[in-house]
């Protein structure tokens, strides 16, 4: 619904706050209700927590016993998931294992809670669990099997923000809030700066959504009330390969490094869990003390981890919205939090969505945009529970590689399985087109001109997050210079990608820093020669 | 912290620094485009094909195992193994009635012995070639190993077994299909050169082919069950030899190597002792424990090509140390250089001109260097020279034997 009177370009319907996954669900879903978006966020899409997780396609079986609630809504929308965005989800399913030293008499009510949120969960023979997936600790005393999977949030966000664009929605990437545009007790827009431009601008509209993650804590100070956030950072190792294809938990209370997640071509062992003050949530550092913690607990969850390589090491920070004083923030409940400033603060025309977790983001997006749409007095009823994202429109890799090529390359069958059905979109035609720029997770020039032209891409970490380029083994060793090659000629700019590039490599080196040592030092040694050394790079 | 301290997996792509050295020197990147390259169809594939077996690509089956990307990997990555062992994981294409012939040494050898006159004859005629080409798609520009009319081991019990016994010592020969079926004269020569060592010479208990051929068609369980066969026995042989001696390098590669990488058998109780017999020869001669004598007017230009799985093995130093050895020998080391047959890879049509052009370098250089015949320790190797060079190829075994007093 365009709203009457809508004359100028920076004039909107809704303006959206952060291009995580919320913010680009929520400016999905109002993009096909309709309404006329512009969705602005300061750096890339997925920067924030949003890129900086499990990737876990939770089945809820996690809140079961502590959160029903939160349980349910997990296993709604993962079945959701598994139809709209096909694209992104791998249907691995998930054990929840019990070691020796764990209670076995926890897993009974586990797979009661579960069955009672409707998740289900069916105790497996442990002998089957380890025929199931070899990795798994062979002293495992209970297997319990659930509907969990992975996702890749990168991708799931990139298909939103496609979609939204081609509902009309306006995006800006690298553009952030300087202020609202108040009158009295009313947001009527935003002013911003943009970061590449150096331009501010201002833009209006009659509903402005906070959905900054915990970025949003600053948001809504900027607005002139306060949400009581607690940053709980979380760490996580990736491995260089997959060591498990399924799920692995420990069937126990929530607690640090429990969850092994396969997804693409690494595995992810994660969390831990501790508050952070808000100036550090920039920039999140991996201790030690959380690498040694994530390898004891992750070994005893697949003992193999103990002698595989690390690629990374990363850490996020979980937008909780704290309701007690829990020094953890393990209990904070990680349900939706729909604010309306109007009714809580008497600030109108500004809502914001927090809480919730990757898992509900389509579930946050409707009820955000319910909430918009009351504001701004229209019915229009959400469908993002039906319509399949870009990408996800038609059958799985093999189908689609094959419609395009005759005999598709296992490079050809992975750019498939990154893209989905809009493949057809990235150039094969010519012996360049076809070669590789990233050779680990075989990402082709085409691929990567694709994402260059269509996918907002203005730099190489951008880059990385649309197509995987440098997120293999190698961590940009070989790739690196040829995609910053690539997008030096896009931009006809060789001095600003040269800069690009050491941004890049140093950004690779923060990751393997906390992990350095044996053959992902051996690696980066060896990077380093090829840049200093070959490239002339120097810091 | 204890763990992690190397992290090595068993999974030892990871060592992969992507170098990318082995793409380098895989003889079949520069003459085959499709092919993607060790590095790539190895370690980097490999994460894929963890991820789901989809991403198999079937564009491996141009690796010709030559095992040249792991001798040149800095790193210690079995990346042959790994391509071959995806392969047999994945590969969902069976072998076709072609490659069950090739593959099938030991069978077809067994049969055609029987007849070897008209199998001979029969294989050089034109139309017969055309209608290998046309049916079966071996390439009819090649030319096939002859068939002996009597197999090594029929000669041997007749004529050589009973004066084995004579001998304090002895080692075991695993003679293989080709000195069995095809040329039973590198067998006869093996016998004469151990027994002027001292050494009595003998058979293992039912032999069995060593497989090579079978895990390149895929042809698993076979090699499997022959693998299984031939460590057995040759365990049994070593209670009374002090070795078992092969004399083609590739038969020995696989006994050594092919058997617990690839097919999961556990050889480690004879590996040890399982060697070709120029290393053997050479540490006699070299500890002064055994001399040979040399006719004194031995005269000949040999150039010696390596074969690729000598080059894995790390032993074209014995081959070349021994003929080297014969007074009357001019000596050339051929340049490093697959001569591109790959066993029954060159045979098959759709093939035959990438191996012939993976070999061109070495054909090249040997009719350069115009020797009077070429020495190399594989079979494969020397139908492939012969036929593309038009010179001889004697294996060292039977130019020791050729060069000894008589």
């Amino acid at each position: 619904m365009v709203q009457h009177g809508i004359k100028n370009d920076n004039e909107f319907d809704v303006i959206i706050i952060g291009g995580g996954i919320t913010g680009a669900g929520t400016a999905r879903d109002c993009a096909l209700r309709g309404l006329k978006v512009l969705l602005v966020e300061r750096n890339d899409i997925a920067t924030g927590a949003t890129g900086r997780n499990h990737g876990l396609l939770h089945s809820g079986a996690r809140y079961a016993v502590t959160d029903q609630e939160s349980a349910r809504e997990c296993i709604e929308e993962n079945m959701i998931l598994r139809k709209i965005a096909r694209h992104c989800v791998e249907e691995t399913d998930g054990f929840f294992i019990t070691l020796p030293e764990d209670d076995l008499d926890y897993q009974a009510k586990f797979v009661q809670s579960c069955n009672s949120a409707g998740i289900k969960a069916e105790i497996i023979d442990p002998k089957e669990a380890i025929r199931l997936e070899p990795s798994v600790n062979p002293s495992i005393t209970g297997a319990v099997r659930v509907p969990d999977g992975s996702v890749d949030p990168f991708r799931l966000t990139s298909a939103n923000i496609t979609d939204a664009k081609l509902h009309g929605a306006k995006v800006m990437v690298y553009t952030e809030l300087i202020s609202f545009i108040k009158e009295g007790d009313t947001v009527r827009g935003v002013k911003v700066h943009n970061r590449i431009t150096g331009e501010d601008m201002e833009f209006y509209a009659p509903v402005t959504v906070n959905a900054g993650g915990i970025w949003g804590h600053a948001i809504a100070e900027k607005a002139g009330t306060t949400i009581n956030m607690f940053p709980a950072k979380g760490a996580l190792l990736i491995f260089g390969h997959r060591v498990n294809n399924i799920v692995l938990n420990r069937c126990r209370k929530p607690a640090n490094a429990d969850i092994l997640v396969p997804g693409d071509t690494v595995c992810v062992i994660g969390t831990t869990s501790s508050r952070v003050p808000f100036d550090e949530v920039d920039d999140m550092k991996v201790t030690p003390d959380e690498v040694d913690l994530l390898l004891t607990e992750g070994a005893k969850l697949a003992p193999a981890l103990a002698s595989t390589r690390i690629l990374r090491a990363y850490a996020g920070v979980r937008p909780l919205v704290s309701a007690d004083n829990d020094p953890s923030g393990r209990n904070i409940s990680r349900g939706i939090v729909l604010l309306d400033h109007e009714t809580r603060d008497g600030i109108k025309g500004f809502i914001s969505i927090t809480g919730g977790k990757l898992m509900t983001y389509r579930l946050m997006a409707e009820w955000a945009a319910d909430a918009v749409c009351k504001k701004l007095g229209t019915d229009k009823k959400c469908q993002t529970m039906d319509i399949p994202l870009p990408g996800s429109k038609s059958e799985g890799v093999e189908e689609i590689s094959r419609k395009i090529w005759a005999h598709p390359t296992a490079s050809q069958k992975a750019t498939a399985g990154r893209h989905g059905d809009l493949t057809v979109r990235v150039p094969s035609e010519d012996e360049l087109d076809t070669s590789l720029v990233c050779e680990c997770e075989e990402v082709s020039v085409g691929e990567v001109k694709y994402a260059i032209n269509e996918l907002d891409v203005h730099n190489l970490v951008d880059l990385r997050r649309r197509t995987r380029v440098g997120m293999g083994t190698c961590q940009g060793e070989l790739c690196a210079c040829r995609a910053a090659g690539l997008l030096a000629r896009a931009r006809n700019c060789a001095e600003g990608e040269r800069n690009d590039l050491k941004r890049f490599l140093n950004e690779r080196w923060k990751g393997i820093y906390p992990v350095g040592w044996g053959d992902a030092l051996r690696e980066s040694e060896y990077s380093q020669w090829v840049y200093s050394g070959v490239c002339g790079l120097e810091k | 912290m204890e763990i992690q301290e190397y992290n090595i997996s068993e999974n030892n792509f990871e060592q992969c620094i992507k170098c990318t050295v082995c793409t380098v020197y895989c003889p079949v990147v520069p003459v085959n485009p499709e092919y993607p390259g060790p590095k790539q169809a190895g370690p980097d594939g490999e994460r894929l094909r963890l991820k789901k077996g989809i991403f198999f690509d079937e564009t491996l089956k141009y690796c010709l195992n030559c095992k040249r990307c792991e001798v040149a990997c800095p790193s210690g990555v079995r990346i042959g193994d790994i391509i071959q062992a995806a392969r047999i994981k994945y590969g969902r294409k069976k072998p076709k009635l072609r490659d069950m012939m090739l593959a099938g040494t030991d069978f077809m050898g067994s049969i055609a012995t029987k007849v070897a006159p008209v199998v001979n004859t029969t294989l050089r005629i034109k139309p017969v070639k055309q209608i290998m080409d046309g049916v079966l798609k071996i390439d009819h520009r090649r030319t096939f190993p002859k068939y002996a009319s009597q197999t090594f081991e029929s000669w041997f019990r007749k004529e050589a077994a009973a004066r084995q016994e004579k001998f304090d010592r002895h080692i075991a020969y695993f003679h293989g299909c080709y000195a069995n079926y095809n040329y039973p004269q590198l067998g006869k020569d093996l016998v004469k050169v151990m027994n002027a060592l001292g050494y009595g010479v003998r058979l293992l208990d039912g032999e069995k082919c060593c497989g090579v051929a079978l895990i390149s068609n895929g042809m698993i369980d076979q090699a499997t069950r022959n693998a299984k066969t031939n460590v057995r026995i040759m365990s049994e042989a070593l209670s009374s030899c002090e070795a078992v001696l092969g004399t083609s390098s590739s038969c020995s590669f696989t006994l050594r190597d092919e058997y617990p990488h690839l097919l999961g058998v556990d050889n480690s109780a004879v590996r040890d002792h399982v060697e070709l017999a120029v290393k053997f020869i050479y540490r006699l001669l070299e500890s002064g424990k055994a001399s040979l004598k040399f006719k004194k007017d031995f005269k000949a230009r040999i150039a010696y090509h390596v074969p690729c799985h000598m080059e894995k093995l790390g032993w074209g130093i014995f081959s070349a140390e021994l003929v080297k050895m014969i007074p009357g020998v001019e000596f050339t080391v051929l340049d490093s250089n697959c001569c591109g047959i790959a066993g029954t890879y060159g045979f098959k049509k759709e093939n035959y001109e990438v191996s012939q052009a993976i070999g061109k370098p070495l054909f090249d250089q040997i009719k350069v260097i115009d020797p009077d015949y070429v020495a190399c320790d594989c079979e494969t190797c020397k139908w492939q020279i012969e036929m593309s060079t038009g010179y001889k190829v004697m294996n060292p075994v039977s130019i020791l034997a050729a060069a000894l007093e008589d």
